[in-house]
């Protein structure tokens, strides 16, 4: 599913080079429920947006679904994001303007897909979240958590090969957490592949696999180095 | 797509009202400017070509110029209309004199003294009773044949036929009144007071003949006519060694006269549609000002619609045809007042208006352009935002 090996990513900042993601390999099994783990500024965005094809890497080589990645453009990655990535962000990211079932029409409209069979997948999605009842409201009508539902629909009427979520409980109580954390958790168990970024502990036990990362690097099944954390 | 593309423009359109209704009404005034200018302008050069017509296309008028030395008369004249490129002659003469129906001066009447030929010439039709005949102008006969408005003037209707009037002291009966005609180029028709032209001579103690009227067979034969009219007063003048006095007379003719109207009034309607159009350009600006402030005001949708896969062109085509929208209901609505305002100038400037058809087109093909070329610059702006900085965009 993922594959990446060597990937590099760096920015300029104030004449100093920084690398995001320091020499990254990271392999992602089809149906797997990974959780990516690091405080802010430790890279963990630039991940996302690389595996979600947002960004492109410096170097390196990412293989999604043994499609090479790093070698597309902007009109194939927006293909790749369109039909293969199932985006959930922290801020829920709908449109203010349109209903729920708008919202979650949205990327199969820019598949091309017809009138009934677009709205038939939207249904389905919507009602997989439990909004079966809130298709017509709009985002400011609906809480939290029936936002971020909202935004769970949108990913997956597409039916992606990758759900990748960005922080999905950081703008939600505990409680109405723990519920979001319980779709992803039924959508592993229907065989959906889910990557999670959080910088929570108690978010990313909820997958079956943790990885960490620090400074632009991986840790897995082990300790961060201690002198390796950066001097605040 | 296009569909999609034109639903969400209708939705963003219909979400900002009141911006939407004052970049539109931009678009809206340049159109209304440029098709009404036109029209009235075209209006005018109809007017003016129907007036010369009015006078009968066939028209060639001849005017001497020479004051002493007039060697024109009837009976040339006669010989002339036996040309077979010329129908009718026609002299004419002004004769300046009171008129007077009864106790009341009629002071508006143009008193002229013609030959038969002059009704064809003029293609004017008698409402009633006759026109001056031959045997008037043989009997320098006491009778005239007025104008409508000089009718009712003077007798209060247009049955005046064996009514009389005094001109200079001479009293002189109405044998016959003219249809209406309404005003030419040359004034007012329905104020005429035509008298036999022997009987003007007599009036206004002149022999000569200043000016006439031939009318060619047919409009093809305008020209030959006119060479003939040209040879005719060539070989009148001849006789006389007249140098000194530079050019003798003039001829022209109707089309020459119309195609110098309708060049002058057609670079006055180019001048106002081009002053016009600075103002639809005013509001395509307008259109590009509101889509550059919409599109950085939607970053953050562009950022999301990006992420969920739409592609550069998606993007591209939504904001374009959002521009488009707004210029196209803007050349529509524009249209629709502008044939609301012309049928309302219509009565008031006095003339028959319409919107000519390839007018309409033009202004609705115009905003269509104005839309796509001031909504292109916005448009690529909001196509070439970067999916992550626009998804991160705090606006």
């Amino acid at each position: 599913m993922i594959d990446m090996t060597d990937v590099v990513k760096r920015y300029t900042l104030g004449g100093e080079t920084i690398y995001a993601l320091n020499h990254i390999s990271l392999h992602v099994d089809k149906g797997e429920y990974v959780a990516i783990i690091g405080p802010s500024g430790s890279g963990k965005s630039t991940l996302m947006n690389i595996i979600g094809c947002l960004d492109t890497a410096d170097s390196g080589s990412y293989m999604l679904n043994d499609k090479p990645i790093q070698k597309y453009r902007e009109r194939q990655l927006a293909r790749i994001r369109n039909r293969q990535i199932g985006f959930i962000f922290q801020g829920f990211n709908l449109l203010p303007k349109l209903s729920a079932l708008e919202n979650v029409e949205l990327p199969l409209i820019y598949q091309g897909a017809g009138v009934s069979q677009r709205r038939a997948a939207a249904r389905e999605a919507l009602e997989r979240v439990g909004l079966g009842q809130r298709m017509k409201h709009r985002p400011a009508q609906l809480s939290g958590g029936q936002q971020q539902r909202c935004a769970i629909a949108r990913a997956i009427a597409v039916k992606p090969s990758l759900i990748l979520a960005d922080e999905p409980t950081g703008n939600l109580d505990k409680k109405t957490g723990r519920e979001i954390l319980q779709i992803f958790r039924e959508l592993h168990l229907a065989g959906n592949t889910i990557v999670l970024i959080t910088h929570d502990p108690k978010v990313a036990q909820s997958a079956e696999r943790v990885i960490r990362i620090e400074d632009g690097r991986l840790y897995e099944n082990q300790e961060v180095p201690q002198d390796d954390l950066p001097v605040v | 797509m296009i569909y999609q593309s034109f639903k969400m423009a209708v939705k963003a359109i219909a979400g900002n009202k009141m911006r939407s209704f004052l970049t539109i009404l931009g678009v809206v005034i340049g159109v209304v400017a440029i098709v009404v200018l036109v029209s009235i302008g075209q209006g005018a050069n109809s007017s003016v070509v129907e007036s010369i017509e009015g006078m009968g296309t066939n028209l060639i008028t001849a005017n001497i110029n020479a004051r002493r030395m007039n060697p024109i008369d009837l009976d040339s004249l006669n010989e002339l209309a036996q040309n077979e490129n010329i129908s009718y002659v026609a002299p004419i003469s002004t004769v300046s004199g009171t008129v007077k129906a009864g106790a009341a001066t009629y002071d508006d009447g143009v008193v002229q003294g013609t030959t038969p030929g002059y009704e064809s010439i003029r293609n004017w039709t008698v409402a009633e009773g006759r026109f001056l005949q031959q045997p008037d102008i043989d009997n320098r006969s006491f009778v005239a044949v007025i104008g409508s408005e000089a009718a009712t003037e003077m007798y209060g209707t247009t049955h005046a036929v064996g009514e009389t009037f005094s001109l200079n002291g001479y009293t002189i009966t109405v044998v016959g009144v003219l249809a209406e005609v309404g005003s030419s180029a040359s004034g007012s028709n329905d104020n005429q007071i035509l008298i036999p032209f022997t009987l003007a001579q007599r009036l206004s103690n002149q022999t000569s003949i200043s000016s006439f009227y031939v009318s060619a067979a047919s409009s093809a034969q305008v020209g030959q006519a006119q060479t003939a009219v040209e040879s005719y007063l060539e070989k009148a003048f001849a006789s006389y060694n007249t140098n000194s006095f530079g050019t003798q007379y003039s001829v022209f003719n109707q089309s020459e006269m119309l195609s110098t109207l309708s060049e002058t009034t057609n670079t006055l309607t180019l001048m106002l549609g081009g002053i016009a159009a600075i103002s639809l350009l005013v509001g395509g600006i307008g259109i590009m000002n509101i889509m550059l402030v919409s599109v950085s005001e939607r970053t953050r949708e562009i950022g999301i619609r990006k992420a969920i896969g739409a592609a550069r062109g998606n993007i591209l085509m939504q904001f374009l045809i959002e521009s488009l929208v707004v210029s196209l209901m803007g050349g529509l609505m524009g249209l629709a007042i502008s044939v609301v305002a012309v049928n309302a100038l219509a009565p008031v400037l006095q003339m028959t208006l319409t919107i000519p058809v390839n007018v309409a087109w033009m202004a609705i093909a115009f905003s269509v352009f104005i839309g796509v070329v001031f909504g292109m610059y916005p448009a690529n702006k909001a196509s070439k935002l970067r999916p992550i900085e626009a998804l991160h965009y705090e606006g």
